[in-house]
């Protein structure tokens, strides 16, 4: 085990996966010798050459494009989007093409992509730069969508991406970049469709994902000086959703709490508040189900006002206490 | 005759027209008696640029279509009858039922299909030919249909410019057939060279009758091998469609006085009177090949409509690969 940066994680996974498989190759926006706008790929160029480490155009849709027929054309690219909020640029490509192709010729083709994008608030760099867009990606079948919170799944999680014969929707946690964690030097994958219980609890379930996990993880702590024993799932990915972790929880600990820092209306905790109440576990609530989200607005440029916007620690362990 | 084509070369492009024709001819009796699910979009009059371009290429070249993609689909060599399989949308469609004339695709003799959205296909283009260009397969291309509507698209510029600044073996084919859906391309482009819009990103283009299967199997010959040699190029293959743009289609939009005039520059009837001005068929023998294509199509109709549907058990099996 090395400690290392959630960043060096997700450059590890891919590195390796190129040395691995000469059919990987990763392009995108600057990620050449300006190592992408958040220093992912560095030393990449040096190593791979400009033939697999490609810098493109200004066009989303081109590269984006380019990336779901080389997939189909049996090679393994991995694309980088700077701001997931360029995936609007691009939508088209990962859901009419990418998302569907497989299933419109009659599982005669795959599209073995990824597309790496850094998500979320928390830079200041305002409303069209700050956005949390997985509830869009998880609504479209043919697609998997992976959210990781700490440097060890961000690694496992990607090589697993790299290997699937699936278009995945990477959605890396820009805050996340330069916090540390614990991997192994040996080579591991981490599977899809399986939740990660990162705190064990008996009081109130706390289901939530990316950047939100230490959060959460943070709250419960500070619950823990108050008597309150909070259980944390991280889902890792949210298609496929691992609803069977969810509902065992659930059935255990009576509460419910889902954080994620996307906006709160029609976010992905409304599909599991669903998932929740079409199960077993519905009867076993003892207090409504809770979402907490970022409120219903663009995130604002103001260092306060943006923090006000999203989900904060005491807002988690309010949320918590409200319910038990 | 100024030129020596091969006479089976002569025969296949015959013979691909006639099917395509008869094909979809078919197909929009099938739906006018109501038997065809949902809608389909026919390229009658379009034969010779799908015809002309596809025999000019090698059977290894990817080749993504258009929605109005029967015609090329059948001169890539699809088996018409699991493509009317598919029309029909039965189990042994080339894409199990699933697709759909709009989605007609055989991945397995790289053709990668028509498209529903507009402007994607030359994107997707750009990375099979750049899938060839890092395998370094020397005697591969990648080619693209698009229309005179989607040229407007703005993926089909970036498209270009990604083919352009990346040197890749691709070919762009415009079929320009002179209609948008219903909008006349006068009406949508202040300059409707479309050749034209290969300049900015230093690109070698042709702009060249359509309706004239030879002129079209000629240039592409030689554009094949300016792609393989020197990167990509546009070609803009000019013709018109005389059938409507879908079942929505009220002929609105233009009069019987066009459409007339233009059956007359029909591209079944061009090579119909080379090939016997030239001698190198008779009468006799041309009908008798078109005959055969008739055979065919009957023959896809009738195993069509016996095939079965497909069922709701094994639904989820292409969701995910």
């Amino acid at each position: 085990m090395s400690e290392i940066t959630y960043s060096q994680a997700i450059n590890d996974a891919i590195s390796e996966e190129m040395r691995r498989d000469e059919d990987v190759f990763m392009m995108g926006e600057d990620i050449g010798l300006y190592c992408g706008a958040f220093g992912v790929s560095k030393g990449m160029l040096q190593e791979f050459g400009e033939e697999r480490i490609m810098d493109t155009p200004i066009a989303e849709q081109g590269f984006v494009g380019a990336a779901v027929g080389a997939a189909m054309a049996g090679m393994r690219p991995i694309v980088e989007l700077m701001f997931s909020d360029f995936m609007c640029v691009c939508f088209d490509e990962l859901v009419n093409e990418a998302a569907k192709l497989r299933f419109m010729f009659g599982g005669k083709v795959k599209v073995p992509m990824v597309m790496r994008t850094a998500s979320g608030a928390g830079t200041g760099a305002a409303a069209q730069h700050s956005q949390s867009l997985e509830v869009c990606l998880a609504h479209f079948p043919g697609l998997k969508v992976v959210v990781p919170s700490t440097p060890y799944d961000a690694k496992g999680l990607l090589k697993t991406a790299i290997r699937d014969d699936n278009p995945v929707m990477f959605l890396e946690q820009k805050t996340l970049y330069r916090t540390k964690g614990e991997v192994p030097q040996e080579d591991y994958t981490i599977p899809f469709g399986v939740a990660d219980i990162k705190r064990s609890g008996k009081d109130c379930t706390i289901i939530t994902y990316g950047r939100m996990v230490q959060m959460s993880l943070e709250a419960a702590k500070r619950m823990q000086e108050k008597g309150i024993d909070a259980e944390v799932i991280d889902l890792r990915t949210l298609l496929p959703l691992d609803t069977e972790t969810i509902i065992k929880s659930v059935i255990k600990t009576k509460h419910v709490l889902i954080v994620h820092e996307a906006v709160q209306f029609a976010g992905f905790g409304g599909e599991i508040c669903g998932q929740i109440a079409d199960s077993e576990a519905f009867y076993y609530l003892d207090a409504p189900i809770r979402r907490l989200g970022a409120r219903n607005i663009p995130i604002p440029f103001n260092p306060k006002l943006e923090a006000e916007t999203l989900p904060t620690v005491d807002k988690i362990c309010a949320s918590v206490e409200g319910l038990l | 005759m100024n030129k020596q084509y091969p006479k089976d070369l002569l025969a296949d492009m015959w013979f691909k027209m006639n099917l395509a024709r008869e094909f979809e001819n078919r197909v929009q009796w099938l739906f006018s008696m109501g038997l065809v699910h949902g809608t389909t979009h026919l390229g009658v009059g379009e034969e010779a640029t799908a015809v002309g371009s596809i025999l000019a290429l090698k059977p290894q070249d990817y080749v993504f279509g258009t929605h109005r993609g029967h015609s090329q689909a059948i001169a890539k060599g699809i088996d018409i009858d699991h493509m009317m399989a598919e029309i029909l949308a039965k189990a042994t469609g080339v894409c199990k039922g699933k697709g759909g004339s709009m989605h007609i695709a055989d991945p397995d003799i790289h053709y990668f299909g028509a498209d529903g959205v507009l402007g994607t296909s030359p994107v997707m283009c750009c990375g099979t030919a750049l899938s060839i260009k890092k395998r370094k397969e020397n005697d591969r291309i990648s080619v693209v249909f698009f229309g005179d509507g989607s040229s407007n698209e703005g993926a089909v510029f970036e498209a270009l410019n990604l083919a352009a600044v990346w040197e890749l073996p691709i070919l762009f084919i415009c079929v320009n057939n002179t209609y948008g859906m219903s909008s006349h391309i006068t009406k949508v482009m202040k300059d409707t060279d479309i050749s034209k819009r290969a300049i900015p990103f230093g690109m070698p283009s042709k702009s060249i009758d359509g309706n004239n299967v030879l002129e079209v199997y000629d240039t592409i010959v030689k554009a094949r091998k300016h792609v393989l040699e020197h990167g990509p190029m546009l070609i803009v293959e000019n013709t018109y469609r005389i059938s409507g743009h879908s079942k929505s289609d009220g002929n609105l939009y233009r009069s019987k006085e066009e459409i007339n005039a233009w059956k007359e520059k029909c591209p079944i009837k061009f090579i119909k009177n080379y090939l016997i001005e030239n001698g190198v068929f008779n009468d006799k023998q041309l009908k008798a090949a078109a005959q055969d294509a008739n055979i065919q199509v009957d023959h896809a109709q009738e195993y069509a409509k016996n095939s079965p549907e497909p069922i709701m058990e094994n639904i989820y099996d292409d969701v995910y690969a």
